[in-house]
């Protein structure tokens, strides 16, 4: 009965200092959290706009081919995943490799962004050409070489799509993993309705200064460069709400298991004074 | 009178939205007035000074390195960076040049990437430089 106690009470508080680990990390992770999100919403009106000037100038040019346009055959593709790098935060890495490990092995090739992708793709044995690491605050210098890798093996005909895997961020509770088309760049169905609203206003004829083929040059890759961006500005987001809501439920299931463990060690307790009890008074009527 | 709908946004903000009477654009051909009815045009931008005027009054904003469009109705500018001249630290921006030419001079084992934006700090620190000084008084 006593080693019982002690086991009871060793697990109180070790499951005690659980709870305080969980609880600072979900704090960590709350403030991370705020600064990521309001990064990543107010990042998005200009995201939105380079959407529609994209596609504004792809629906302008579509004839006129500018090599990063090009719709070709698909028979390699490139994938970009942008993970994490630490777990511990819920479902969020399972939920994004597990698209990921829908793309057919032997046609895709993958970059990675974040060790948890670069460790499953090395482990599910897939076409790796390359691993980056990311900083928990992203810059814009740190992601564009990424989204160059992309667009040179896109331009020397390595790869015939780039496409990124990435989880977005929606709210705080929820993350989703998406894919979208990098290259070819391409009016996605998010901006079909940018692209119409482009033509109502301007109408087709559009005058390029110094002239298209400048403007679409350095637009284009900039519109890769930014994409990649701002998907890892999202994956951080994300990322950071995971771990919050992960830990936070982690610091309620230790209290509640230390209401539950202190409930049964008082009934032990009391149990064990009461027997005591018991043969006290019999022993005192028995002498009596 | 008809106006142009603005717009200027840089990654972490909307810097700018409005109803205006005519705007300049540090177009990369030079600059470029833009009144309401223009015909539609898209322009890289270069470092420099964007002018509004709206409702009679002129307001300056330094910008950086972008793209513009312009329709008929709508004017919309995405660079990254815009601040307004009452905003412009000079001290600051005079720092931040003395750091990027001393970076530029020093360095040799700088690679491509990282050359090309100090130099691009750089012509925004100058652009901000400029148009403070050019309304500061």
């Amino acid at each position: 009965m006593a080693a019982n106690t002690r086991d009871i009470r060793r697990r109180i508080k070790s499951v005690k200092n659980t709870a305080q680990i969980t609880k600072a990390m979900q704090m960590v992770a709350a403030s991370k959290m705020r600064k990521a999100q309001q990064l990543a919403i107010d990042g998005r009106p200009y995201a939105q706009l380079l959407n529609k000037i994209s596609a504004a100038v792809n629906e302008v040019h579509g004839d006129e081919k500018h090599p990063l346009l090009q719709q070709r055959e698909v028979k390699k593709e490139l994938v970009i995943i942008i993970s994490t790098d630490k777990g511990l935060c819920g479902a969020l890495n399972t939920n994004l490799l597990r698209e990921a490990a829908k793309f057919d092995p032997e046609k895709t090739l993958f970059i990675t962004g974040g060790r948890k992708a670069a460790q499953w793709a090395a482990r599910s044995r897939r076409n790796l050409i390359a691993e980056f690491q990311l900083k928990d605050t992203p810059s814009f210098v740190e992601t564009k070489v990424i989204s160059k890798m992309a667009i040179e093996q896109f331009l020397d005909g390595s790869v015939d799509k780039v496409s990124v895997l990435v989880t977005r961020f929606v709210n705080t509770l929820t993350q989703e993993p998406v894919v979208f088309q990098l290259l070819p760049v391409s009016a996605s169905p998010s901006n079909t309705k940018d692209m119409e609203a482009a033509r109502e206003a301007g109408g087709l004829d559009v005058e390029f200064e110094p002239n298209s083929l400048a403007v679409l040059d350095a637009l284009l890759p900039y519109y890769a460069h930014f994409a990649i961006y701002r998907a890892v500005v999202e994956a951080r987001a994300a990322e950071h709400s995971a771990r919050m809501v992960a830990m936070k439920s982690a610091t309620d299931n230790a209290k509640s298991l230390i209401k539950d463990l202190t409930l049964e060690y008082n009934k032990i307790r009391q149990a064990s004074i009461t027997t005591e009890l018991l043969e006290i008074t019999t022993a005192q009527m028995a002498l009596g | 009178m008809a106006t142009l709908r603005l717009e200027i946004v840089t990654p972490d903000k909307l810097a700018f939205e409005g109803d205006v009477e005519s705007v300049v654009i540090p177009g990369s051909e030079g600059e470029l007035g833009v009144l309401p009815m223009h015909i539609p045009l898209m322009t890289q931008i270069k470092p420099g000074e964007v002018v509004i005027t709206q409702n009679g009054k002129k307001d300056y904003l330094a910008v950086g390195e972008g793209f513009a469009t312009v329709t008929q109705t709508n004017v919309n500018i995405l660079t990254d960076m815009a601040i307004e001249w009452q905003h412009i630290d000079e001290t600051a921006a005079e720092a931040a040049i003395e750091r990027a030419k001393s970076t530029l001079a020093g360095r040799h084992d700088l690679s491509e990437e990282e050359v090309a934006s100090v130099q691009a700090s750089l012509l925004k620190s100058l652009a901000q430089l400029h148009v403070r000084r050019r309304h500061h008084s």
